[in-house]
């Protein structure tokens, strides 16, 4: 497995994931559609996801909590704005109190998930997640970095020199 | 955790600085080049005086480093503090990316247990 493409455009507060999956695209959809697929890969090991509910229809929500070493658990949610299986979703991703209750003192972002086939019976996968605002995402970022601190900070410099562009 | 990022009350001066669509176009074009004030300030569809504080707050947030020249004030985007903003997103990267190898793996999994899998 390996994530085929990163676009990072921080001018426009977006990311976009792009990866190769070796699965068809109703296979890949089910990575989404099924909590007990979800929870396995949603999470990290040390973070590991616990789905509560989970509709994924459009209006539909879905709950989860993650599990840290000590016993600590942190709750999101998955308010879902579009779903046309087995090729797009369109997800609003949130923080959640204890209780599960939505916290709406921290932003949320937005993330359309896009599966496509490819040649060969794979799946690609792109998922753009949008932020409203670069103060959001700081605060996002810094609630969610269970894992993955040491990112390779060696790339900023080609990452800041091929989006430093003036229109 | 965030490490090695913006000290608190930098990171909210920079984010502050950043959230603004005319701040973030001024900070571009300064990262490229100097520019003076009066040059920058045709470019917006606003006052001099609203370009300045623009300015102002970018200055203020550490983005952009004021120089004088003559008469000019240069304005130049400072590379260093939109470096650390960067690393928000390569963290963000980070998780996605452990996100995908996972799936990688649980689909790889299912093909070791045989087609009912």
């Amino acid at each position: 497995m390996t994530v085929t493409n990163v676009h990072k455009d921080p001018e426009a507060l977006t990311m976009t994931v792009t990866a190769e999956l070796d699965a068809t695209v109703d296979r890949a959809w089910q990575l989404w559609a099924d909590p007990r697929q979800l929870e396995r890969w949603w999470g990290p090991p040390t973070y590991p996801a616990t789905v509560v509910d989970h509709d994924l229809a459009p209006g539909g929500r879905i709950t989860y909590f993650m599990t840290g070493p000590e016993g600590d658990t942190s709750h999101g949610w998955l308010q879902v704005l579009a779903a046309e299986p087995p090729s797009r979703l369109e997800l609003e991703d949130g923080f959640a109190h204890d209780d599960g209750a939505p916290n709406d003192a921290m932003p949320t972002m937005t993330m359309v998930v896009t599966l496509t086939e490819r040649g060969g019976g794979g799946t690609v996968m792109a998922i753009r997640t949008q932020f409203p605002s670069l103060e959001a995402m700081e605060q996002l970022v810094s609630m969610g970095m269970e894992e993955g601190i040491t990112a390779a900070m060696g790339q900023i410099d080609g990452i800041l020199a091929g989006n430093v562009t003036t229109s | 955790m965030v490490v090695d990022t913006l000290a608190d009350e930098q990171a909210d001066r920079v984010f502050h600085a950043l959230a603004d669509p005319t701040r973030r176009d001024i900070l571009l074009r300064t990262l490229e080049d100097q520019h003076n004030v009066s040059a920058l300030a045709r470019r917006y569809p606003m006052s001099f005086a609203a370009v300045q504080k623009h300015v102002a707050v970018l200055e203020a947030a550490g983005l952009v480093v004021k120089q004088r020249s003559g008469r000019e004030q240069l304005v130049r985007g400072n590379v260093d503090t939109m470096r650390r903003a960067y690393r928000l997103l390569e963290e963000l990267e980070a998780v996605w990316k452990g996100r995908m190898d996972r799936i990688g793996e649980l689909l790889a999994d299912e093909d070791n247990e045989g087609p009912n899998a």
